[in-house]
């Protein structure tokens, strides 16, 4: 097993509205294929793990490396184009682009990518919509779903540029039980079926316990590590 | 380079809320409307005004300025200065003769200059016009009217009769067409014309023209040249001005000034004569100016605030986009984008709300008037009014979208994640 992430020493403070460590040497590595999630009180700095990772905040000391090059130190442009690439993103509150349909939200990072024409980025929506059982929605506007049908939109959007980790914050957070359970069953599946590597924040504890491993913070720093 | 997934997120925003967009296009197509509508309004009536007055003087006029100056007199040249102290008072002129002396000299000579297109001596003197019971005073010109015609475009303001008519008939005289109401006299009847001297002729009308200036068409006569003087009892060299047109009538300025030097006589230029009417044409000009820039700058503040305003509604948006990968570039192209394509749209919808308007003044009927002779409002179609119209309208929305894009673009995706 290859080693896919891999998290050295990561500290951040924040400034405002007082000097405040969030993380302090946070050290961590995730295989290829692993469903990790990061669990902990609000307020121990989980979030902010994730987003360190995930490349969009960039102010922290340490290193990380991914697919093992190095991120740490990438201007801005190469990190969206990195983002772009080799991260998928499903957040709490869907956060679809309301004005456009579904399938044209799960298109947008593969067009902007530019790897494939655009009726081969219209197929592969298709297909990620069709696989997560949402394709006879593909042309209505995203504003127009439910939340459950928005978030599995929004997982399709996240694999389709076959990211090398899909992250998530909180997924299931604002959805009902039994579209917890879909989306969960969704991600174990991608991680059973198709290797795909996902990191999630979450404080349902029986979302993590149904994952690979577990990895529990408090204070800023990893307490609890288990597989 | 414009990116087409950029421009095709920017074309779903504008037309996700159709009627926010129009009315930020709407500010501009005001704005650019109304300066269409201005300009060619204003720079028809100053055009209208400049050849009115170009028809009406040369392009440059040389004349004997007759001085009043008799600061220095001719005693102090021959008396010992040191010692003795001339008083002179009341100096009076001796009887001048306000001629060009060697006029035949000065015409020939102007003749053989490239610059010139004609050139017409004149002999200009003050009569009273008198009809029966009824004396108006005013000027009369004696002229060659064949390069008189060449040189003030006479011949498409004659109102009644034709110039030529002066040539075949014996004492004929063209007439303002206003003087010619007030004396009440038509083409055909006698007219008796008095100089301040005494002496006097008879006339015969053969034609009235105007202008379109009232201080011409109500003063002024047409005679030939030998007429005038006969009338005022001078030899046929006597001729008080000299009117030329130039080939290009804006070097009037420096060929005048030139020919003053050359011959030793005053020498104005159109503008110079006109003063008055040249400034009011400039302040025409800057007031079109002040006020189509201040309707664009109101547009754009427009803009401004829309773009302001969508990119606040957006923040989400924004950071998801970036969280997918698109860069702050990208966010800055895509809603700098959406406010040039309102430019665009708005500008063109303005260019012809402008030409419609225009059109429509362009046909409005002047009101009826003794002094203006126009049937209809003066307005032109430049192709260049239409072009700056259009160039402005991208520039000012372009500007205006560029800080609320830069703003969009600088967003932090991680504090609007979060929440």
């Amino acid at each position: 097993m290859s080693i896919v992430l891999s998290a050295k020493n990561l500290s951040k403070s924040f400034y405002e509205p007082e000097e405040f460590q969030v993380l302090k040497n946070v050290s961590f590595d995730v295989q290829k294929g692993e469903f990790v999630s990061i669990v902990g009180k609000s307020g121990c700095g989980k979030s902010t793990l994730l987003y360190l990772i995930s490349t969009l905040d960039t102010e922290y000391k340490g290193e990380i490396f991914m697919n093992e090059k190095k991120v740490t130190g990438l201007s801005q442009n190469e990190l969206a184009r990195f983002r772009n690439e080799h991260i998928g993103f499903v957040f709490q509150f869907h956060f679809l682009l309301p004005e456009f349909s579904a399938l044209k939200n799960v298109m947008l990072p593969a067009e902007k990518l530019g790897k494939y024409s655009k009726s081969e980025c219209e197929d592969r929506a298709y297909e990620k919509l069709k696989w997560l059982d949402m394709d006879k929605f593909a042309l209505k506007l995203s504003s127009k779903l439910s939340g459950g049908q928005q978030q599995r939109v929004a997982i399709a959007r996240a694999l389709i540029n076959d990211p090398t980790i899909m992250m998530g914050d909180e997924p299931t957070g604002n959805l009902d039980s039994n579209n917890t359970n879909i989306v969960f069953d969704i991600l174990k599946d991608l991680c059973k079926s198709k290797g795909q590597t996902i990191i999630s924040v979450t404080h349902d504890t029986e979302f993590a316990e149904k994952s690979d491993r577990i990895i529990e913070m408090k204070d800023g720093e990893i307490v609890k590590h288990e597989a | 380079m414009l990116n087409r997934v950029n421009f095709e997120i920017a074309k779903t925003h504008l037309l996700a809320k159709p009627r926010q967009t129009l009315i930020a296009m709407l500010g501009v197509t005001f704005g650019i409307g109304m300066y269409i509508l201005m300009i060619s309004f204003m720079q028809g009536f100053n055009e209208f005004l400049e050849d009115t007055l170009l028809s009406s003087t040369p392009d440059v006029r040389i004349y004997n300025d007759i001085k009043t100056d008799f600061s220095h007199s001719i005693l102090d040249e021959i008396s010992d200065t040191g010692k003795v102290l001339n008083v002179i008072h009341h100096p009076k002129p001796k009887d001048i003769t306000p001629n060009l002396k060697s006029s035949a000299r000065i015409i020939e000579d102007l003749k053989k200059d490239e610059r010139v297109l004609a050139v017409s001596p004149q002999l200009a003197t003050q009569v009273f016009y008198v009809s029966g019971p009824v004396q108006i005073n005013g000027t009369l010109s004696g002229v060659n009217i064949l390069e008189e015609a060449q040189l003030t475009g006479l011949q498409p303001k004659m109102k009644t009769g034709k110039i030529e008519n002066l040539l075949t008939i014996d004492n004929g005289i063209l007439m303002g067409h206003g003087l010619a109401n007030k004396l009440n006299v038509h083409v055909g009847d006698m007219i008796s014309l008095a100089t301040p001297k005494g002496t006097a002729m008879r006339f015969r009308i053969v034609g009235t023209f105007q202008f379109g200036i009232g201080s011409l068409d109500n003063i002024k006569s047409y005679v030939n040249l030998s007429k005038v003087q006969q009338l005022v009892g001078k030899d046929n060299q006597y001729v008080t001005d000299i009117g030329i047109k130039l080939k290009n009538y804006d070097n009037a300025t420096d060929v005048a000034k030139e020919f003053s030097d050359r011959y030793g006589y005053k020498a104005d230029d159109w503008k110079t004569t006109n003063a008055s009417a040249m400034v009011s044409i400039l302040i025409r000009n800057v007031m079109t100016f002040v006020v189509s820039f201040t309707l664009l700058v109101v547009a754009g503040f427009g803009i401004y605030n829309i773009m302001s305003m969508t990119i606040q509604n957006k923040l989400k948006d924004i950071a998801i986009l970036k969280a997918e990968g698109f860069s702050s570039g990208d966010i800055r192209q895509i809603f700098l984008t959406e406010s040039v394509t309102i430019g665009v749209f708005g500008a063109l919808s303005g260019l012809v709300l402008g030409f419609i308007l225009s059109s429509g003044v362009y046909n409005l009927p002047f009101p009826k008037n003794d002094f203006i002779s126009i049937t209809h409002f003066p307005v032109v179609f430049h192709l260049k009014h239409y072009a700056f119209g259009m160039g402005f309208g991208i520039i000012t929305t372009f500007i205006a979208g560029l800080m609320p894009s830069i703003k969009a673009g600088k967003i932090d995706p991680v504090a609007i994640l979060r929440g």
